[in-house]
């Protein structure tokens, strides 16, 4: 069987992959400020994943990212649907958000708003859904 | 009353319970007295001093929906009639129908319809009037089809249940205008306010369509083809419901409603033409027929048709000749068919060609036959009642005056001669009817059974009709004053003295010229009629109402079935052009009618050099992606417009749904080259340039659609844009200074929410969709 040697793939895979992951995390997190958000941050994640899948071979990631993307959607959808039913608890409509500073002892004084609890429920879904739609299609004969 | 109407509807219920022990005791004999005790009530009101009752029970108060029962002469006349011949009928049913039969069934429906019957007549609310009226249509469709094993009583069934519905429902159209017309739903209230009526403008609709309910229902010219296919029933349930209370339902709806149309000159018309029409068609008709029901129901048709004629004449004495018809109808008729039945039963064929010289083998019910076809036949002896209402009829008919226009004045000139003429048929059918079957040849060899006299049970029945009939004949004036006077002023209000019947009108009488030419003549064709049949052959001919209706009926179902096959082809891409078409079509049209389109250059930005090439790249992508014969070609290109659309966003400066849009093309790119790698390739479509065409059609113009309305949608800005609310409040209320995000998951998180939802739902949809297929594969 003919076997391609993509030494020079998976060098630079695994020096890519940490940056797009990087770059997947920043773009959630500064979402709120700047360019970016939970959905743009799942899909980067998402395809780091895939470029690591593309090198290595399913069988090898899914030793090392032994993750069934499938569950990751009904978690993400369960923590934006209780992010939203959070409010509840201070008597307020649903999904109402809210948002405060703290001072933290690594980062200084930083701002977190609980519309950043959801915006982790979009990205958990969005990497969930991406992932199972192309292992789906790709593991099919 | 309300309790005569529902009676036979709840003991209906437990009918099935005793039809359990029919072994030892005919179900019948239970049912028998269910009309009896009808009968028995309501004879009580018969009297020279007769007054109307009301009686109001709630149903639906607030759409003034209520039983609200009236019982006026009309509705008396009627109501005996329904009872009386109903337990004459069950009483005959019990000897017709053997305990094999399934009699659960035949009294269920028997008493259905008889309480649909009596609400039909005594209901003054015209929405409840409709809703017994469709229960009558309904009972009947399941009493025609009791032998549902037999081919021809579903043909019979489905044919009166179409045609009747029909009617129904044009009648309910008629109702629902008189009632918005009027506001009321009580007819007596119609009555008085007919004024309203008269000066509507609906007038000629309700008329029409009022008309056509009780055309259909009473088998009127041309609706009449159902009667005789409706033959198929049990022969009671032919006498019951086919001779003497159903068919006429139509009598007594035109008959109550007239005293709101009689001064309407059109009414005349239609009744009287479609009346007369149908008398001598029908008459005409009978003679043809060779089974012994056949012959009772073209009868029947020709005689339903005399008396809506009467009514449609509307003069007092037409009226009166009118109700007493009914009367006499409903005996003798019903009579003769328990005397077909007999004859049935007892040789086994009703074929008249096959019958003959049964006077001696059956004498009793030949003595009966004697009565009820000479009755009907109009012979001038006095103890035949039918002969009474047959002079009446031509009394009325020359006693009508000239109307108002030029056709009314001719049918006045006309109506006596076609009067005649059907009557001479009437004879002719009448005779050809009694001595078909009694007189004449014995031809035993030919009938299935050895014929013999029927027994005493089943000969009850007729007897009492054909004792209505002498009595009526020899003491005319019995009904008269007490009964028939309080018919006639309910449909003609203000009767004067109740008419005197004589049976001797004097020589010089036209009526009693016109019944010796009747019979004279119709003596002369019974005898020659063999030489003369050959006038069948030319008409009806080709020209035959029955072939007609199987004609409709079938081109209905084919031609539907063809106008389907055209568009439901199954074929998608027809159907996306017939959706995009009547889309393009209906907002064009919309657009042009309520002058939408709108376009203005005050509020237009500068086209740069970078938005024109960018554009211009995507333009040629996109016409690339028309010719591209490869399908992974096509996927590229059309890739190239996706970065397209994403180096726009970055240009206009949406950075959040410039990334987007890059990682989404991205994916739906490899997405779609895994999925094509096992497509087959591309085939060129054999396309007729004709198809081509259309297609071009609706694509260009369903682009220039999107491009107008994209452009009268830029034009109108009707409303501030409420961005500005995000812009001083995203960082205010939501903490974020990405505006886009914090609409995303703040403002508006509760959409957020769904779409990531439906994001799920598609994921595990394409999950399952591959997963499932490979089990599949496996089994």
């Amino acid at each position: 069987m003919y076997k391609p040697n993509d030494l020079i793939l998976r060098t630079t895979t695994s020096l890519i992959a940490f940056i797009l992951l990087g770059f997947a995390i920043y773009l959630l997190m500064a979402g709120h400020n700047s360019p970016g958000g939970g959905f743009v941050g799942g899909l980067m994640t998402a395809s780091a994943f895939v470029l690591m899948y593309m090198s290595y071979g399913i069988e090898t990631v899914k030793k090392i990212l032994p993750i069934n993307f499938r569950t990751l959607i009904p978690i993400g959808l369960l923590i934006a649907v209780g992010t939203g039913a959070g409010s509840f608890i201070f008597d307020v409509p649903f999904l109402s958000h809210t948002f405060g500073y703290f001072t933290l002892p690594i980062f200084g004084e930083i701002e977190l708003a609980t519309a950043m609890l959801f915006d982790i429920g979009v990205y958990v879904t969005v990497l969930g859904v991406t992932m199972t739609i192309i292992l789906s299609i790709a593991n099919d004969q | 009353m309300i309790f005569t109407v529902l009676i036979p509807l709840l003991l209906a219920c437990f009918v099935p319970l005793i039809s359990k022990i029919k072994d030892k005791i005919h179900t019948g004999i239970f049912v028998f007295f269910i009309p009896l005790a009808i009968f028995l009530y309501y004879i009580q009101f018969v009297g020279s001093d007769f007054t109307t009752v009301n009686q109001t029970v709630d149903w639906i108060p607030a759409l003034g929906i209520n039983f609200d029962f009236y019982l006026d002469g009309l509705s008396l006349l009627f109501v005996l009639l329904i009872s009386g011949i109903g337990a004459l009928v069950v009483l005959y049913s019990i000897y017709y129908l053997g305990k094999g039969e399934r009699l659960g069934h035949f009294y269920v429906y028997l008493l259905m319809f008889m309480s649909a019957m009596l609400g039909v007549v005594l209901s003054d609310n015209i929405f409840v009037l409709y809703t017994f009226w469709e229960l009558t249509s309904i009972s009947s469709f399941l009493l025609i089809g009791y032998w549902h094993f037999n081919e021809r009583s579903r043909y019979g069934a489905l044919k009166s249940m179409l045609i009747t519905v029909f009617g129904g429902l044009s009648m309910f159209g008629a109702f629902i205008l008189l009632s918005v017309i009027t506001g009321t739903t009580s007819i007596q209230s119609m009555i008085e306010q007919k004024d309203i009526i008269l000066n509507s403008t609906y007038l000629p609709f309700i008329l029409v369509l009022l008309l056509l309910g009780a055309f259909t229902k009473s088998a009127q010219f041309p609706f009449h083809i159902w009667l005789p296919d409706a033959m198929e029933a049990p022969t009671p349930v032919s006498a019951y419901l086919h001779s003497a209370t159903m068919v006429k339902a139509g009598l007594f709806l035109v008959a109550r409603f007239s005293p709101i149309f009689s001064g309407y000159e059109w009414f005349f018309i239609i009744v009287s033409i479609v009346g007369i029409v149908t008398l001598c068609w029908g008459s005409y008709m009978a003679v043809r027929q060779t089974d012994l029901k056949a012959i009772l129901a073209f009868s029947t048709i020709s005689q339903l048709g005399m008396i809506m004629a009467m009514l449609g004449f509307g003069t007092e004495i037409a009226v009166y000749a009118a109700v007493f018809h009914i009367l006499n109808h409903a005996t003798f008729k019903g009579s003769l068919f328990m005397v077909a039945g007999i004859v049935d039963h007892e040789t086994g064929t009703r074929d008249i060609r096959k019958l003959g010289g049964l006077l001696n083998f059956m004498p009793m019910t030949a003595t009966l036959a004697l009565f009820g076809t000479f009755s009907m036949a109009g012979v001038p002896l006095p103890f035949f009642n039918g002969f009474y209402s047959k002079e009446l009829f031509f009394d009325s008919s020359i006693d009508l005056t000239a109307g108002i226009s030029g056709f009314a004045d001719f049918l006045v000139q006309v109506i006596p001669y076609l009067a005649v003429f059907g009557s001479i048929f009437t004879f002719v059918y009448s005779m050809y009817f009694f001595f078909g079957v009694f007189g004449g040849k014995k031809q035993f060899n030919l009938l299935p059974k050895k014929p013999h006299e029927a027994p005493i049970g089943m000969l009850i029945s007729p007897i009492v009709l054909v004792l209505g009939v002498i009595i009526i004949g020899l003491f005319p004036n019995l009904v008269n004053g007490t009964f028939l006077a309080h018919a006639a002023d309910a449909i003609k209000g203000a009767v004067t003295a109740d008419q005197h019947i004589k049976f001797w009108h004097g020589w010089d009488s036209p009526a009693f010229m016109m019944s010796l030419i009747v019979v004279g003549i119709g003596t002369i064709l019974t005898f020659t009629r063999k030489k003369w049949a050959g006038v069948y052959r030319f008409l009806p001919g080709k020209l035959s109402l029955f072939k007609f209706y199987d004609i409709v009926l079938d081109k209905l179902n084919s031609v539907s079935n063809g106008v389907t096959k055209q568009y439901m082809t199954g074929s998608l891409r027809l159907y996306v052009a017939i959706i995009l078409g009547t889309t393009l079509t209906l907002t064009f049209i919309t657009m042009g009618a309520t002058d939408g389109f709108t376009i203005q250059f005050n509020n237009l930005s500068d086209v740069r050099i970078i938005d024109l090439s960018v554009v211009l790249i995507m333009i040629v992508a996109a016409v690339g992606t028309i010719f591209a014969r490869h399908n992974v070609a096509i996927i590229l290109i059309a890739g190239v417009v996706g970065y397209g659309v994403a180096v726009l966003f970055v240009i206009y400066r949406a950075p959040d749904l410039a990334l987007t849009q890059l990682v989404i093309e991205t994916v739906s790119v490899v997405l779609f080259l895994l999925c094509f790698y096992h497509m087959p390739k591309l085939r060129k479509r054999d396309e007729t340039k004709r198809s081509k065409a259309v297609n071009i059609v609706i694509s260009v113009g369903f682009g220039a659609l999107m491009t107008i309305i994209g452009i009268s949608a830029h034009s109108s800005k009707w409303f501030d844009s409420i961005a500005n609310y995000f812009i001083e409040t995203s960082y205010k209320l939501g903490g974020g200074h990405n505006i886009v995000n914090v609409i995303l998951v703040d403002m508006r998180g509760f959409d957020t929410l769904f779409e990531i939802t439906v994001l799920g739902i598609a994921a595990l949809a394409i999950f399952s969709l591959i997963k499932l297929k490979k089990n599949k594969e496996a089994d």
